[in-house]
């Protein structure tokens, strides 16, 4: 696995459940249909990955496509962290 | 349900504006005897409660209370604030005198003041706008949602001189802000049940069906009540029973806004993806299980954006089950049915 998805689902077993059940978050689980992450949850991820990772999150990149499993944020994080060179 | 026949009906009639009308003399019927009903024979109170915000929904709500149990059993609570706009209290003051009701105005600005509702809120905007100061006016608008995005929150503030800037909100800031404007609910409800329990009546909840379906209230704030008499009436047909059960043409006209924050703020800016003319449409259509490409071609938008609609709402339904729930015991206490 790599480090950006260790990173993120260390995140979410420590934040959202508490430490409990790792084996629920496989690379393409969807947090949203899992119930893993609710609303105020996404807004809470969304601060992890900018701190984390020192970029911004722009509005129009609050998408599932880019924020809703392990494997989709690994995507996203790459992509971003490449533009910015 | 009030005509079966006349539900088949319009389950299944083309999607249109017209599937929300009602019959306001049987639903105005229905809703009295049921408010006797609760009130006098289950809840055994003598008479009810209303705070009175001015909006559609608490007027009609009023008004309703009125009809089944007479003037002198309807108790107003006019409950502004600092943030509060002049109009609304003018429009409770209206609705007051015209039902000819009991009503109290009590400014809860400086209880408000005494337990910090307006420090943390304003220690919360500036950590995003360092520059705001008491005299500059603020709101929240909501993002996303109808579009695909998830949902998120901009903080809008605007300096005396006029001049506007706005940011989204992280989490902490987002929730801090809105715990602190929820004691504006919540002391109202304290100040509802205090005259509740002096006078012995009930507490009228206010929700309209969309407000209540989709969690838009404080919990143990205007989400507390011991009757909700149209939580069942989508916000249209409120408006309609409005206009039915006489109420002043200012109140009829009156759209709707949360008269929470400082800057004018519609319930749609905040809250609801759409209009709430829109959103009474797309919530009925999932109700009635519709396609998404039915909704598209009612509303006027894409089948992907009417598919993103359905998703807010069910998004919406699964995030504030919390808000309606009842404290959940760690074993159940048969004796009393929990």
């Amino acid at each position: 696995m790599s480090d950006i998805k260790i990173q993120v689902k260390q995140y979410i077993l420590d934040n959202f459940l508490m430490g409990g059940e790792p084996e629920k978050i496989t690379d393409s689980v969807s947090f949203i249909e899992k119930g893993i992450i609710d609303s105020t949850g996404v807004l809470e991820l969304v601060s992890f990955i900018q701190e984390t990772y020192k970029f911004r999150v722009e509005d129009a990149e609050m998408v599932p496509d880019n924020l809703d499993s392990l494997e989709k944020i690994e995507k996203y994080v790459r992509g971003k962290l490449a533009s910015a060179g | 349900m009030l005509d079966n026949e006349r539900e088949k009906r319009v389950a299944a009639a083309k999607l249109t504006s017209g599937v929300l009308d009602i019959d306001p003399v049987a639903v105005t019927d229905h809703v009295c005897r049921r408010l006797v009903e609760i009130v006098v024979k289950e809840q055994h109170r003598r008479g009810v409660v209303v705070a009175i915000s001015g909006g559609i929904d608490s007027s009609v709500c009023a008004a309703l209370s009125v009809r089944a149990l007479g003037p002198g059993r309807v108790f107003g609570l006019l409950l502004p604030e600092k943030d509060s706009s002049s109009a609304s209290e003018d429009l409770g003051r209206l609705l007051a005198e015209h039902l000819k009701i009991e009503y109290l105005k009590q400014d809860i600005a400086p209880t408000l003041e005494a337990i910090g509702c307006y420090r943390w809120r304003d220690e919360a905007i500036k950590t995003v706008f360092p520059d705001y100061q008491k005299d500059w006016k603020n709101k929240i608008v909501i993002g996303g949602g109808v579009d695909g995005r998830f949902n998120y929150f901009k903080l809008v503030v605007q300096a005396p001189d006029g001049a506007r800037h706005e940011k989204r909100l992280d989490h902490k800031q987002y929730l801090q802000i809105v715990a602190a404007t929820n004691y504006k609910q919540r002391i109202r409800k304290t100040i509802e049940y205090f005259h509740a329990d002096r006078l012995h009546y009930s507490v009228v909840g206010t929700p309209n069906r969309l407000e209540y379906d989709q969690g838009f209230f404080v919990k143990n704030g205007d989400g507390s009540a011991d009757v909700k008499p149209i939580a069942h009436l989508y916000k249209t047909q409120v408006y309609a029973m409005a206009r039915h059960l006489g109420l002043p043409d200012a109140i009829c006209k009156s759209k709707p806004t949360t008269d929470t924050y400082s800057l004018p703020q519609g319930q749609d800016e905040f809250y609801f993806a759409l209009p709430y003319e829109k959103m009474d449409l797309s919530l009925w259509a999932h109700n009635h299980a519709r396609s998404a490409e039915e909704l598209a071609n009612c509303l006027g938008v894409s089948s992907e954006q009417a598919a993103f609609i359905y998703r807010d709402i069910e998004t919406k339904r699964r995030t504030t089950a919390f808000l309606h729930a009842k404290p959940v015991l760690v074993e159940a206490v048969s004796e009393l049915g929990g």
